[in-house]
């Protein structure tokens, strides 16, 4: 049952929360519409790293001085809130990382190393980006394992029944994006574990889209690993988190060398930490993590707005948040993908049933920097380029995509600016 | 469309991205090179026959944005019976007016490709009006591996 009231939320107080989207752009209001690439921050999660920067700064899990426990405490209670957020068992399952490229590359050569030896086979999908693909290459090229394809169909999903035949006793992992970047598809991850599972393959999710787009619950999806990025779901920069099984970080070597990863050096021999500091080696982003700790309740007090119960608890918030996130983008998207449709000449890049708040086409008039730099112009950010997934736009045939990805701020109103904003394109090229 | 825009995006520009002059393959070409822009995927290669020191033909292939495509025409045309030493003199000065900074100087030499002067105000898009320029170059000196300009 929904726990929503029937209250609608109303868009502009949440866009109130994030005071960049004010910025005027050649005279015209700013439309945000380069979400994939990294959202923006409410006014909580800067004024959370800054107060704690002001008030709260020191070293953490050293020093028996007040400031150093102030900040050890709110770097504690992040993994936590990030721990219900990812619906993790433990704490000790919750790594913190530079980003989810650092969470994928943590576990292509920590795991990757321990557990792959030549012939081995890791399968990644050709909707992944280039973060979910080298890393994989650079294992591969260590250990003689081979990274396989899943294939796609043209309106961008994957083959299953090719995935399952793919699927063997040399498949040691599977790699997979759970929403892409590019089209915003939202593959059947859960199903695609279970079927990598039957066979003894790990798998590893990027969750980089994921994660601003649905309630995550990696108990439920049953993952081995799930990797986040936290700019990406209107947290700070250079943090991210990767869930990791317990049983598997621990039998995993470390992967970097360092203080606050060990537990005694000596010359001789060196013990290391218990998780989750083991894969946290040196001092680490800790504003960064304060900041993710305020998304995650920035996010949570959206849930509040929503749920009449008083007292709910922050999982049930957060789940509220999605529920409301998931409809108004679904809106937002069916709501311009008519309206794209409509304009002759343009073609959707990415129409798969189940997708997630991306925009992406191309123009038969005008490539898409040209179609960027005029959208600029009066004042919309999108995205254009290959999206940092050469061999998607090899399979689609298009050298480049022009991307609109939404977010939570955005409106019907902006869909109408960017729609409008096509048209001077063609008005110009056509 | 605003000033601004117009500035870029001048008439001759949007001619030249609509039907590009000496598009495709010159057949057995004395000096060939490929251009590549990794970040948004611009592709083109030019062809050359050359007759002494002399560009007696020359011609592009690929895909690109307008700027690109356009600056590729709109190159072919200026550079075709000139010697080495003027095709190096026009590049020199198309590359000093679209990354000049300050004041916009006059160009009378560059003719028909003056047009780009209002690529200076938009950096990243230097790259596309120069691309050709550059692949250019590394056709003159025979160079084979891939030009990029990152």
């Amino acid at each position: 049952m929904s726990l929503l009231t029937k209250k609608p939320v109303d868009i502009q107080s949440i866009r109130r929360d994030f005071p960049i989207l004010d910025t005027l752009v050649n005279g015209h209001t700013l439309v945000y519409l380069d979400n994939g690439a990294s959202s923006q921050k409410p006014t909580a999660v800067i004024e959370a790293m800054n107060e704690y920067y002001l008030h709260t700064h020191a070293n953490v899990h050293r020093g028996v001085h007040y400031l150093s426990q102030k900040a050890t405490q709110q770097f504690d209670r992040a993994r936590e809130l990030m721990r219900v957020f990812l619906n993790a068992r433990s704490g000790k399952e919750v790594i913190f990382t530079a980003g989810c490229t650092a969470s994928i590359n943590l576990v292509a050569q920590s795991w990757g190393r321990a557990n792959l030896k030549a012939g081995d086979e890791i399968l990644i999908s050709t909707m992944e980006h280039h973060s979910n693909i080298v890393p994989w290459q650079l294992i591969a090229e260590q250990t003689g394992a081979v990274v396989r394809v899943i294939p796609m169909t043209d309106s961008g999903e994957l083959e299953l029944d090719v995935y399952e035949r793919m699927l063997n006793e040399r498949t040691k992992m599977v790699a997979l994006v759970h929403v892409s970047n590019s089209l915003g598809t939202i593959n059947p991850v859960k199903d695609m574990i279970h079927s990598a599972h039957r066979i003894g393959a790990k798998v590893l999710i990027d969750g980089a889209q994921g994660a601003p787009h649905l309630r995550i619950d990696v108990q439920d999806l049953d993952a081995d690993f799930y990797a986040v990025s936290c700019h990406k779901m209107y947290g700070p920069t250079g943090i991210g988190v990767l869930y990791g099984k317990q049983h598997l970080l621990e039998a995993m070597p470390p992967y970097q060398g360092g203080g606050d990863m060990i537990h005694t050096v000596s010359f001789e021999k060196t013990t290391y930490a218990e998780l989750p500091f083991k894969f946290e080696a040196g001092t680490p982003n800790i504003a960064g993590v304060v900041g993710l700790g305020a998304t995650v309740e920035y996010l949570a007090a959206i849930g509040s707005r929503l749920v009449e119960e008083p007292n709910v608890e922050l999982g049930g918030r957060l789940d509220a948040c999605f529920e409301w996130i998931g409809d108004h983008e679904s809106d937002l998207t069916k709501y311009g993908t008519e309206a794209l449709s409509e304009v002759s000449g343009l073609k959707l890049t990415g129409t798969a049933p189940h997708k997630a708040g991306i925009l992406a086409f191309t123009m038969d008039c005008a490539h898409p920097h040209d179609v960027g730099t005029v959208l600029d112009n009066v004042g919309i950010a999108v995205r254009t380029g290959h999206h940092c997934c050469m061999p998607l736009m090899h399979r689609l045939g298009v050298p480049a995509t022009t991307r609109a990805s939404l977010g939570i701020y955005n409106t019907k109103q902006e869909i109408d600016s960017l729609v409008d904003g096509v048209k001077k394109v063609k008005e110009m090229f056509g | 469309m605003s000033l601004e825009l117009r500035e870029l995006y001048q008439e001759v520009i949007l001619d030249h991205n609509r039907h590009p002059r000496n598009r495709g393959k010159l057949e057995q070409p004395t000096g060939f090179a490929e251009g590549h822009n990794p970040l948004c995927g611009d592709q083109i290669q030019v062809y050359l026959h050359m007759e002494g020191s002399t560009v007696r033909e020359v011609s592009f292939e690929g895909s690109g944005c307008a700027i690109s495509t356009a600056s590729a025409s709109l190159m072919t045309e200026a550079i075709k019976g000139k010697t080495l030493k003027q095709v190096e003199a026009v590049f020199h000065e198309f590359q000093e007016m679209v990354t000049a900074t300050g004041e916009a100087a006059e160009h009378p030499d560059l003719g028909d490709l003056e047009v780009f002067g209002g690529v200076r105000e938009y950096p990243v898009r230097i790259k596309c009006a120069t691309l050709p320029w550059h692949t250019l170059k590394a056709a003159l000196k025979g160079q084979e591996e891939k030009v990029s300009t990152e």
